[in-house]
């Protein structure tokens, strides 16, 4: 997909205390320290970051209410430790976007490398463009939107939230999973161990709904989805399974 | 980690810019590889019946003056020379390659081939690759495609003969990021086949599976796909060959891979960080290369 790295139209209205920060002009510490400076109640709730180029750990560590703005791609663990920021990436994002997220959201406009979103436990990730291997690895409680694809080993190990991705999965989707919930509209290239299709039951429906609107998503309607989750086969040693582990 | 880069250009207006645009994309994956680093430029154009061997010395004051002559004696041939730091291009005529190797490696037996055929030029050292880049002036290099390195070691020594590129082939090269687990046996089956080795790095065994198979027949991507099924651990290659470019990936793919094309150029980058500055990249179609899927172009 085309992936322009400048957007130009404003994600929400400008607020009397937008600060903007050039990555071109000052340091990625300085962006992070000021975000972790913010205290609780601060009037800095929206900023924009201009010129990323790549750069790692934008806006890692942020634990206050605020709107971010990235505008650009970036690379490593963007947003990681997100608890309650509002993080736009306005480009694609490098391994590990919103890893282990606490709460709040981060929605990427291009595309996610691997393991986004990992081990999450909590927040809404939204991923607009196809994420690659590895997304949701481990997740344990942050619920995550994919608008494309996700690639292997995707939701591997994962404990508990939900995945929801529009399009294909690849190989070995939700090997050794526990009790997330996987939803894929697409098809599935191979489940991995323990991971079944499941019944989208009226709760499921309601789970996914509700998913689907906080991601803004209008053209996906839940009963398109196939449910995937745990067989919990491997929940207790049996030597029957020894080949499985 | 290590970091690897490589641009091959369809637009031959760029080609002046080709050792400027892959310096500073090496240069900005420094953090990803600090130990050497390495390039590969491949320039054709005044070629001509003429072949280029790059070749290294760790005393290039007593190894270097009067080679040219001694060598155009040996070979019965015209031979010049440019060095370069370390390193020096000895240009000699196309059908005398082979001679000519074997000339230097009685001439000058402490001198190391790098790579040599009618486009490649291979400057590789143990430093930043902003030392790396400064020492070889790789800045001003001109040419079509190229590719780059910067090293964290784990599997042998930091030494300059340990630095990627790796050239086991006419015109080839090949850089890696990741590790290998099956190089031990691989190198002892391919020295029964009669491949040569300089070092025990793991990736001049993948480089010389890849020469193996294309002596044996198989075109670049063949030999690509082949690999996929003969080594085993991690591995994202990007290869040069006279006029092409291949990358492939293994299929766990964790090691990280970013590519863009435009309508001048094909860039691969470990990272993004190393395509931010492109040419137009704001319009390119970036993707991530799938796992074992071998990805080409030539020219």
């Amino acid at each position: 997909m085309n992936i322009s790295n400048v957007a130009t139209a404003p994600s929400r209205e400008m607020d009397f205390a937008r600060r903007v920060f050039d990555l071109g002009e000052n340091s990625l510490r300085e962006l992070n320290q000021a975000l972790h400076n913010l205290g609780p109640g601060s009037n800095e709730t929206s900023w924009e970051v201009l010129n990323p180029k790549g750069s790692h750990s934008v806006a890692v560590g942020v634990d206050q209410p605020v709107a971010i703005d990235v505008r650009g791609s970036v690379g490593y663990y963007c947003g990681g430790m997100n608890a309650g920021g509002a993080i736009t990436v306005h480009g694609s994002v490098g391994p590990g976007v919103g890893e282990n997220m606490m709460s709040g959201s981060i929605v990427v406009k291009g595309d996610a490398s691997q393991y986004a979103g990992a081990t999450g436990r909590g927040g809404l990730l939204v991923i607009e463009g196809n994420a690659s291997s590895r997304c949701g690895i481990s997740m344990k409680g942050i619920n995550i939107v994919v608008r494309g694809n996700i690639g292997h080993m995707s939701a591997f190990m994962a404990q508990s939230g939900n995945l929801v991705v529009l399009g294909d999965a690849g190989d070995a989707l939700g090997d050794s999973i526990y009790e997330a919930r996987l939803f894929v509209r697409g098809k599935v290239k191979s489940l991995g161990a323990d991971c079944i299709k499941k019944e989208m039951r009226p709760e499921h429906i309601a789970i996914l709904q509700d998913l689907l609107d906080r991601a803004g998503i209008k053209d996906a309607k839940p009963e398109e989805f196939t449910r995937y989750g745990s067989a919990r086969t491997l929940y207790n040693f049996n030597i029957d399974n020894a080949d499985a582990y | 980690m290590c970091g690897i880069v490589g641009l091959f250009l369809k637009d031959k207006s760029l080609e002046p810019r080709l050792g400027a645009l892959l310096s500073e994309m090496l240069v900005s994956l420094t953090d990803r590889g600090p130990d050497s680093a390495g390039i590969a430029i491949y320039d054709g154009a005044a070629a001509k019946g003429r072949a280029k061997i790059t070749i290294q010395s760790s005393a290039p004051a007593a190894d270097f003056p009067g080679l040219e002559a001694e060598l155009g004696k040996k070979i019965e041939a015209k031979v010049s020379s440019t060095v370069k730091s370390t390193h020096a291009v000895l240009e000699i005529p196309a059908g005398k390659l082979d001679e000519a190797r074997a000339a230097i490696a009685e001439l000058r037996p402490n001198v190391r081939v790098m790579g040599a055929g009618e486009a490649i030029e291979i400057y590789k050292e143990v430093g930043l690759p902003a030392e790396v880049v400064k020492r070889f002036d790789l800045t001003k290099m001109t040419g079509s495609h190229g590719v780059g390195h910067t090293r964290m070691a784990t599997e042998s020594a930091v030494t300059t003969l340990g630095a990627h590129p790796f050239s086991t082939g006419p015109d080839q090269c090949l850089v890696h990021n990741g590790s290998l687990s099956n190089h031990n046996n691989l190198r002892r089956e391919l020295m029964r086949d009669g491949m040569r080795f300089e070092t025990e790095n793991d990736t001049e065994v993948a480089a010389a599976y890849l020469s193996s198979k294309i002596a044996h027949g198989q075109n670049l991507g063949e030999a690509l796909q082949s690999s996929l099924d003969d080594l085993d651990g991690f591995f994202t290659f990007v290869v040069g060959t006279k006029n092409g470019f291949g990358v492939v990936r293994d299929p766990i793919s964790c090691k990280p891979a970013v590519m863009a094309e435009t309508d001048q150029y094909v860039a691969f980058g470990s990272e993004y960080r190393a395509l931010a500055n492109l040419p137009g990249i704001d319009n390119a179609r970036v993707w991530e290369p799938e796992p074992s899927t071998v990805y080409f172009w030539e020219h």
